[in-house]
């Protein structure tokens, strides 16, 4: 199974600023202070390489959309942020003019999670398939309402794919498109569910916009049981642990630190850090990543150790 | 987990031993209750001597918090001092050193308190 990811920015899209890459560009040419680079290949190396995440990289971008590839004919995908659209032309390329079969997952329906839907374009593709499952009553509502006078001037009536609303009951398995796949309830406003992917003897969890009540101890080791030996857990670690307790308390999202510490008791095996605070910069980002490796060092005692990566968009995870 | 304390002048010191995770932190918390109840009465503040934490997990800073929140509300404060490293790095990773007051030394919480309670700290 690959995940590849196409947003991965919380709450609101984040584009880099002219003054962001020329800060960019000065800090790696001081990294570079003294070496000569004999060609492209030498000097792209050295930037994949030597340089940290945040100046080689960035977090990105787009809001909310990861993609399973299953080695299936048809497409599975968490979310539909603005890295839909992205997504969307990566499917009509692939697909040739043939039209496509996609199953969508959506975790909720708040707006950085459906905004790329009118702009994914194998929806307006005459044959295209689109199943959008979801434990939300309101996810055909959300959708139609958003692409409904005066906020965008295509109906969701004009699409040409055939769109299928298909609700799935929370904390059961259910077999989807040969996916086995899980929907837990997760704290956040309006709800949000998370799910748990299994194929091929691999397990994905995505498990974003949901935050983790530390007094709770039953909700921790629910979230220990979804979580359970997973190859990978996107966790929504958009903010500090401080601020994720005090000032951003009910706010609905999550930490680094407690990504790694459900994780930890979970025995996962690849935590990736998701749905970044937009405020954040790459910097700020990777400190964020850094620290979570860190910390995941400091209290491992006696586990396998936990890969930490911060997800980017156009990372891709085999399993 | 004890909680055994000492008075100096206007200050109480607790000295935590041990872990505090997801299993004991609602335990701490009722017992460090009392003593925060205690210092409010007295117009003392209470410092937490952590020389004796081995590790705080996620579930035991959320507690020091609450606990803090609650000194604040009833005019007193909560200040901890002595980390061990480990227990450091974790407050810093986590950026609690912005929610608690911390400190290097017990005695640099006192001198914080008052002169007085630092003095009583040195005699002793």
């Amino acid at each position: 199974m690959r995940v590849r990811f196409w947003g991965t920015r919380g709450s609101i899209p984040v584009a880099l600023t002219s003054a962001d890459i020329r800060d960019k560009l000065a800090r790696a040419l001081l990294a570079a202070s003294g070496r000569k680079f004999e060609s492209f290949g030498d000097a792209y190396a050295f930037a994949k390489d030597s340089l940290p995440l945040s100046l080689s990289h960035t977090f990105g971008g787009h809001t909310s959309c990861v993609e399973l590839e299953t080695g299936s004919n048809e497409y599975f995908v968490c979310d539909m942020g603005s890295g839909a659209r992205a997504f969307g032309a990566h499917v009509l390329a692939r697909q040739g003019g043939r039209p496509a079969i996609v199953n969508v997952f959506m975790s909720h329906m708040h707006w950085d999670h459906v905004m790329g839907f009118p702009f994914f374009g194998p929806a307006y593709v005459p044959g295209t398939r689109l199943r959008i499952y979801g434990c939300h009553e309101s996810l055909e509502h959300a959708l139609r309402m958003q692409q409904s006078p005066p906020g965008f001037p295509v109906p969701f009536d004009v699409l040409g794919a055939k769109i299928e609303f298909i609700r799935l009951v929370p904390e059961q398995a259910q077999e989807v498109r040969g996916l086995q796949v899980t929907p837990v309830l997760q704290r956040h406003s309006g709800d949000s569910y998370g799910y748990r992917f299994e194929h091929g003897g691999r397990s994905v969890v995505y498990s974003t916009d949901s935050e983790h009540k530390l007094e709770d101890r039953a909700e921790t080791e629910r979230f220990v049981r979804f979580f359970r030996a997973a190859d990978l857990v996107i966790f929504d670690a958009m903010y500090s642990l401080a601020d994720a307790v005090s000032v951003k308390a009910d706010w609905g999202h999550s930490s680094n630190v407690v990504g790694v510490e459900i994780c930890q008791m979970a025995g996962a095996r690849h935590l990736v850090l998701f749905h970044h605070e937009p405020a954040n910069d790459d910097a700020a980002v990777e400190v964020l990543l850094l620290d979570a490796r860190r910390l995941e060092e400091l209290t491992r005692e006696g586990r396998a150790p936990l890969k930490i990566s911060a997800a980017y968009d156009g990372l891709e995870i085999d399993l | 987990m004890t909680l055994s304390f000492r008075n100096f002048d206007a200050a109480r010191v607790l000295a935590p031993q041990g872990r505090l995770d997801h299993d004991n932190c609602e335990a701490f918390q009722a017992d460090l209750l009392p003593h925060v109840e205690a210092c409010s009465r007295e117009g003392s503040a209470l410092v937490l001597d952590l020389s004796g934490l081995e590790y705080v997990s996620s579930a035991g800073l959320r507690c020091l918090m609450v606990a803090a929140k609650q000194a604040k509300s009833k005019s007193s404060r909560i200040i901890v001092a002595s980390l061990q490293p480990v227990v450091a790095e974790i407050i810093s990773i986590s950026r609690f050193n912005l929610v608690l007051e911390v400190f290097p030394t017990t005695r640099d919480a006192l001198a914080s308190v008052s002169p007085q309670a630092a003095q009583a700290f040195d005699r002793g």
